[in-house]
């Protein structure tokens, strides 16, 4: 299966997923679709059949509330049933509105408190080099989620220590809870910020899945500093009525929405058949 | 004794009752500011945002600044209320709120919305079961968990001219509706709303409710229950307690929260150093969150009406 089919059928998952729990972090799930259908189908070691297989790369979804998406990926790579999925936030439930690695397995890391994931990550880079090891780590934080100065200092941390091990995805979507990033806090031109840190450094567009991979490759072969790749995404990718809406961001699905989202279903489902 | 609402009924959503109390003491007092740490949209300050966009500061998802940004403003005589999740302005910022704010002996109000098991399917991350451990530790806080809207208001405007370090717990949305207009509440002395000879039932929060609820059903019983909303946690009414505890034979305390540092803990350690007489905790016991429904989670973390009713038994035997 290529990536771009890989990506419709993530984000029909994940879809079904948030429509039947009836409420969800739709908008954030829906950006990083075509990041984690290239990390999943094309460039991560990862065994589904063996979760904690030492050898493996390691994701930290610092934004611990796109669970959904990530959810649905390791369902589809068979890490465990996709009727699973069905359970989303149910009482006693294995899958979470956040991210947690006691839970679900391929997560391996617990996240949902914004800002904490990317120095987990950076424990993780370099606990392998510690130990020789050559396994990739990737993490995946929010452009609102760099408000935290927790952020800086696993950024400062990663280039001390060289950590050419990871990658860091920002999920560009220019939105944040409660309204555009710039307007909230404006962080300025992240690019610079990141060049200063002495990372190597690139935005691209995050919802192509050639560029994706092709960038990706590039960041891992790059030695002696850590990556950050930029993603220009879409809060809510996918729907486009929902698309780049504040709103998006957790949404309590009306009558309206859901004929909305049987729709794009439908047309998914039509897709992932041809 | 109070004339509580013994109908049950629903509170207006307690995020509508802050924002609405902010216009009004911004109005009046131009030193009252409102932090917020990108959940505006939570907690429904858009309309303070709208009528005073100056004096509501969205510091973006940054609590730790947030907290420290507040002592700077009460620096300048300002009156900083900071909110964010109970989790957020407690775990994620505590040094900044211990320090910044409370060993400098600087002048906040700070509000942690979705108490315990209210922050239901946000899950173990955003479930607060130790703010209140957490802020009680702080010397001279105030701790308070708010029992209904009515409450909200009046301690809101009734503190603002204090000074220090002030805690107010609430849920975000609807609770059960206690008080009438025209209560009063004054700051560490709880509210009798049910007398009793066998029990005294202390509560904070939700727990009021499942309190009353378990009076009820004990009554039924032949046990007659005291029901106290102690929505002073800290400083504790101990007149109070030390009454109650002469008067029955048994102390059950109920608290949305883990049984260490919070209601039962302060009640515990007054009763058993005045007056010691059998006691019970209803509470969170040694676990983290997680998601689920409201009634889902009292049930696992057994914070009903049931789990007191047995508590009480229990220590009856
Ligand atoms: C420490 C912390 N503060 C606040 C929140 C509440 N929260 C959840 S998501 C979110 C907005 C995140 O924005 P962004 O990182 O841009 O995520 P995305 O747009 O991808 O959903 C906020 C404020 C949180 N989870 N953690
Ligand atoms: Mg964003």
């Amino acid at each position: 299966m290529n990536n771009k089919q890989f990506s419709a059928q993530i984000r029909l998952e994940t879809l079904k997923e948030l429509q039947h729990r009836t409420f969800g972090h739709i908008g954030g799930s829906m950006s990083i679709v075509e990041l984690l259908s290239v990390l999943y189908n094309d460039i991560m070691h990862v065994d589904p059949k063996n979760p904690n297989d030492p050898t493996r790369d390691y994701l930290v979804l610092s934004k611990g509330h796109a669970g959904p998406a990530l959810y649905a990926t390791l369902a589809l790579k068979g890490y465990f049933p996709l009727e699973m999925l069905k359970t989303l936030n149910d009482n006693g439930t294995n899958l979470p509105s956040h991210a947690d690695k006691n839970k679900t397995p391929g997560i391996d890391m617990t996240t949902g408190s914004l800002g904490q994931g990317l120095s987990a990550a950076v424990g993780i880079a370099k606990g392998l080099k510690i130990q020789g090891k050559d396994n990739r780590v990737f993490a995946i934080v929010g452009d609102g989620e760099l408000n935290e100065g927790q952020c800086y200092e696993a950024l400062i941390f990663a280039s001390k220590h060289h950590l050419d091990n990871l990658v860091v995805f920002v999920d560009d979507n220019k939105l944040q809870l409660d309204g555009p990033t710039k307007e909230v806090s404006d962080i300025g031109n992240l690019d610079d910020r990141f060049r200063s840190f002495a990372f190597d450094t690139r935005r691209i567009d995050g919802h192509n899945e050639e560029i994706i991979k092709a960038s990706t490759i590039d960041a891992l072969n790059k030695k002696g500093m850590p990556s950050i790749i930029i993603l220009d995404t879409i809060k809510g990718k996918g729907i486009k009525e929902f698309e780049n809406l504040t709103e998006n961001h957790h949404m309590r699905f009306s009558e309206d929405d859901n004929q909305l989202l049987d729709k794009y279903i439908a047309l998914l489902e039509g897709e992932n058949n041809e | 004794m109070s004339n509580y609402i013994k109908e049950v009924t629903k509170t207006k959503e307690l995020r509508k009752v802050y924002g609405n109390t902010l216009i009004d003491m911004m109005t009046k007092d131009e030193r009252v500011v409102a932090l917020e740490a990108d959940l505006m949209s939570a907690i429904a300050t858009k309309s303070v945002q709208d009528t005073f966009a100056d004096r509501l500061i969205n510091c973006g998802i940054q609590e730790a600044n947030m907290m420290g940004v507040a002592a700077g403003l009460s620096v300048t005589g300002m009156i900083p209320f900071v909110h964010s999740f109970g989790i957020f302005v407690t775990r994620r910022a505590y040094d900044q709120l211990f320090l910044s704010l409370g060993y400098a002996q600087l002048n906040a109000r700070i509000i942690g919305s979705d108490a315990g098991v209210s922050a239901t399917h946000n899950g173990g991350t955003h479930m607060p079961f130790e703010d209140l451990a957490l802020v009680n530790a702080i010397p001279n806080s105030i701790v308070m968990e708010m029992s209904d809207d009515t409450m909200f208001e009046q301690l809101l405007k009734k503190t603002k001219d204090e000074y220090g370090l002030y805690y107010f717990r609430i849920v975000r949305k609807e609770m059960r509706k206690l008080y009438h207009e025209d209560q009063t509440f004054e700051v560490g002395k709880g509210i009798v709303l049910e007398d009793g000879s066998d029990v005294t039932i202390v509560a904070s929060g939700i727990m009021v409710d499942e309190a009353l609820k378990a009076r009820e059903i004990l009554a039924k019983e032949g046990i007659d229950a005291a029901v106290i909303d102690m929505f002073t946690i800290k400083p504790i009414d101990e007149t109070l307690l030390v009454e109650y505890a002469k008067k029955t034979k048994l102390v059950v305390t109920a608290e949305n929260h883990n049984v260490i540092g919070g209601l039962g803990t302060m009640v515990s350690q007054c009763i058993g150093e005045q007056h010691p007489v059998k006691m019970r905790h209803i509470g969170v016991k040694e676990s983290f969150g997680q998601v689920g429904t409201k009634e889902y989670l009292q049930e696992v973390y057994k914070l009903r009406a049931v789990d007191i009713v047995e508590a009480v038994k229990d220590g009856l035997k």
